[in-house]
């Protein structure tokens, strides 16, 4: 293992499972919370990615991140308005909106289908000058990716982050308290795809380019990601379990980096993440699965000794001349 | 406390399964109020507490709450100022969130104003929340990190009853709220009830199957039948009442008898 784990590798990882890691986290609130299946995930992607890039371009590094955020909120709040006040089922609304992001994702990357930016300044040439060294992506992407989970673990404990997770949780409770679940939807989905366009524009400058077909499977990753990520920590406070999805981000990303450097040909990739994604989301399954094959196992052995015991018992009454 | 005029609801209107739920009722509870309903099944018992919490909004009539008409007021706003616990004991909390959580909800739900969205609770509050659990008696002091799936049925109401009544409601709903928990808890629960219910004063409405518990707690027994109230009884009057004198009562004035099996098995086993 020590010739296929290489430090730049480690290193690359980590970066790409911390800015994914944003996206995992946007589906943490909008799937594992809300009990949304947000599919407008891929495209809002591309969205932060494309608004990124534009903004980059135009030189403006810093605010090119907030406007990426923001375009993230309006495709969030179309989704929830979709939902909740048109009543389009969750799934759909999520679809439609993500085939519009195509046309729009275009329109804002000026009708081409990518821009790249390696004439321009990014936050991380900024960082370069600053920091310097070979760790400066790494410490930068840390630095938001911590930042923004401990602000959303601080905000899933305050009164609307709570309303938000009754929301998901207990739709019974909720509609007996004073909640507005519409409103509740429509915030968790703006925060979520805020950080899923955040996450698409720090990729956008941390790989200095941006392709209309960036987010494509990106759902499946993260949601992979997430799972991955609540299966090793499991239930516990936000902030843990907001930990655990960075985690679970970071080791695909090692995963996904152990089977480049096994020669997997590049056109394979894609194939790859869908049986990572696969054995991922099926593990804790087979996990439980097998926890019962080995119960039932030693309750057989135990009941056969029951049942020998029991014929032994009804061979010496029926020796004493039982009639049924 | 609560006037209700002359409410009509009609379900299902041209349709064949067009039910009238609530036909004219009329029903005025003084502050301080612990009036207890029974009636048969289907006599809109459920209905008139959805009625209340604006589950649906009424076709006819008027509601004030404490002075505020509230009758076409939304739900998620009425339901500030009223607590209302059901049959289900799962329905009152989030099964996942852990006990501290979701009494952070009811609190900062009720406490705080409609626009404190970012505000959080303190650790006098959790020492608070501690407190109260404390007064259930059931341990679940201990256990305020655990999420509240992990409860008994008997403990997740007793934990909703404390939820609904951490910031005093000015109406308080009880949907035979004791029905689905054992006896042992089903007394618990009730008892924990009373003394709140006592304690703060607070205005109540409790829906019951059990002839007994409708005469002997509160200070009203209200009987329904068909979408009205069609039975008043409070006081001395009703300090004289026997269960049979009720179930009587119920004969004469609604002109047949009661068919709430429930209820006949209740006035069976005692």
């Amino acid at each position: 293992m020590g010739s296929i784990i290489t430090l730049s590798i480690v290193q690359s990882a980590l970066e790409l499972g911390c800015i994914y890691a944003l996206v995992a986290l946007a589906l943490f609130v909008s799937f594992s919370l809300l009990n949304i299946a947000d599919l407008s995930t891929d495209g809002c992607f591309t969205l932060g990615c494309a608004v990124c890039a534009a903004v980059t371009l135009a030189g403006h590094p810093i605010l090119a991140l907030f406007a990426a955020m923001a375009a993230g909120v309006c495709s969030g709040f179309v989704t929830s308005f979709l939902q909740t006040k048109l009543g389009i089922e969750s799934i759909l609304a999520g679809i439609i909106v993500n085939t519009g992001l195509y046309t729009i994702n275009i329109a804002a990357m000026g009708f081409a289908s990518n821009i790249n930016l390696f004439a321009s300044d990014t936050m991380f040439t900024w960082a370069k000058e600053h920091i310097g060294g070979t760790w400066y992506k790494l410490i930068v992407v840390i630095l938001i990716v911590a930042a923004v989970g401990l602000l959303l673990s601080l905000f899933l404990n305050t009164r609307i982050g709570l309303s938000i997770r009754a929301t998901g949780d207990n739709p019974d409770m909720v509609r007996a308290s004073s909640i507005n679940t519409g409103l509740m939807v429509t915030i968790g989905l703006c925060v979520a795809n805020a950080m899923t366009a955040l996450s698409g524009g720090i990729l956008a400058q941390y790989q200095k380019s941006c392709d209309i077909n960036l987010g494509t499977g990106m759902v499946t990753i993260a949601l992979a990601s997430l799972i991955i990520g609540e299966s090793i920590i499991g239930r516990g406070s936000m902030l843990k379990r907001v930990a655990g999805v960075v985690l679970g981000s970071c080791l695909y990303r090692f995963i996904v980096a152990i089977a480049l450097r096994l020669n997997v040909p590049a056109e394979c990739l894609k194939l790859v993440s869908a049986l990572i994604v696969a054995i991922a989301i099926a593990l804790p399954y087979l996990k439980r699965q097998a926890v019962f094959v080995r119960q039932r196992k030693a309750a057989r052995a135990q009941n056969q000794v029951y049942l020998s015991e029991m014929n032994t018992e009804q061979s010496t009454e029926d020796g004493g001349g039982r009639s049924c | 406390m609560l006037i209700m005029k002359n409410i009509t609801k009609t379900f299902h209107p041209g349709t064949v399964n067009e039910k009238c739920a609530l036909k004219g009722l009329n029903l005025e509870l003084a502050a301080g109020d612990f009036a207890t309903i029974v009636g048969s099944n289907g006599a809109g018992k459920s209905t008139l507490f959805n009625a209340i919490t604006g589950a649906f909004y009424i076709d006819r009539g008027l509601i004030v709450l404490d002075g505020e008409d509230i009758t076409y007021k939304k739900e998620y706003l009425r339901s500030k100022t009223i607590g209302h616990l059901f049959q289900d004991p799962l329905k009152g909390t989030a099964p996942h969130m852990t006990i501290e959580e979701n009494m952070a909800l009811a609190y900062l739900r009720a406490k705080t104003s409609s626009h404190a969205f970012f505000s959080r609770i303190n650790a006098a509050d959790k020492k608070k929340f501690r407190e109260n659990l404390a007064l259930l008696d059931m341990g679940l002091e201990d256990r305020m990190r655990q999420p509240v799936g992990l409860l008994s049925g008997g403990q997740r109401q007793a934990l909703t009853l404390l939820m609904a009544t951490m910031v005093t409601p000015k109406i308080l709903l009880l949907d035979e709220h004791t029905a689905a928990l054992d006896p042992a808890t089903a007394e618990k629960v009730l008892k924990l009830t009373k003394d709140i219910v006592a304690e703060r004063k607070i205005t109540c409405l409790m829906v019951t199957h059990n002839m007994h518990q409708a005469l002997e707690l509160g200070n009203r027994t209200l009987m329904m039948d068909a979408g009205t109230i069609v039975f008043d009884v409070r006081g001395e009057q009703r300090a004289d009442m026997t269960v049979d004198d009720l179930l009587e009562q119920f004969a004469k004035q609604a002109g047949k008898q009661l068919d709430n099996d429930r209820i006949l098995f209740s006035k069976a086993q005692k």
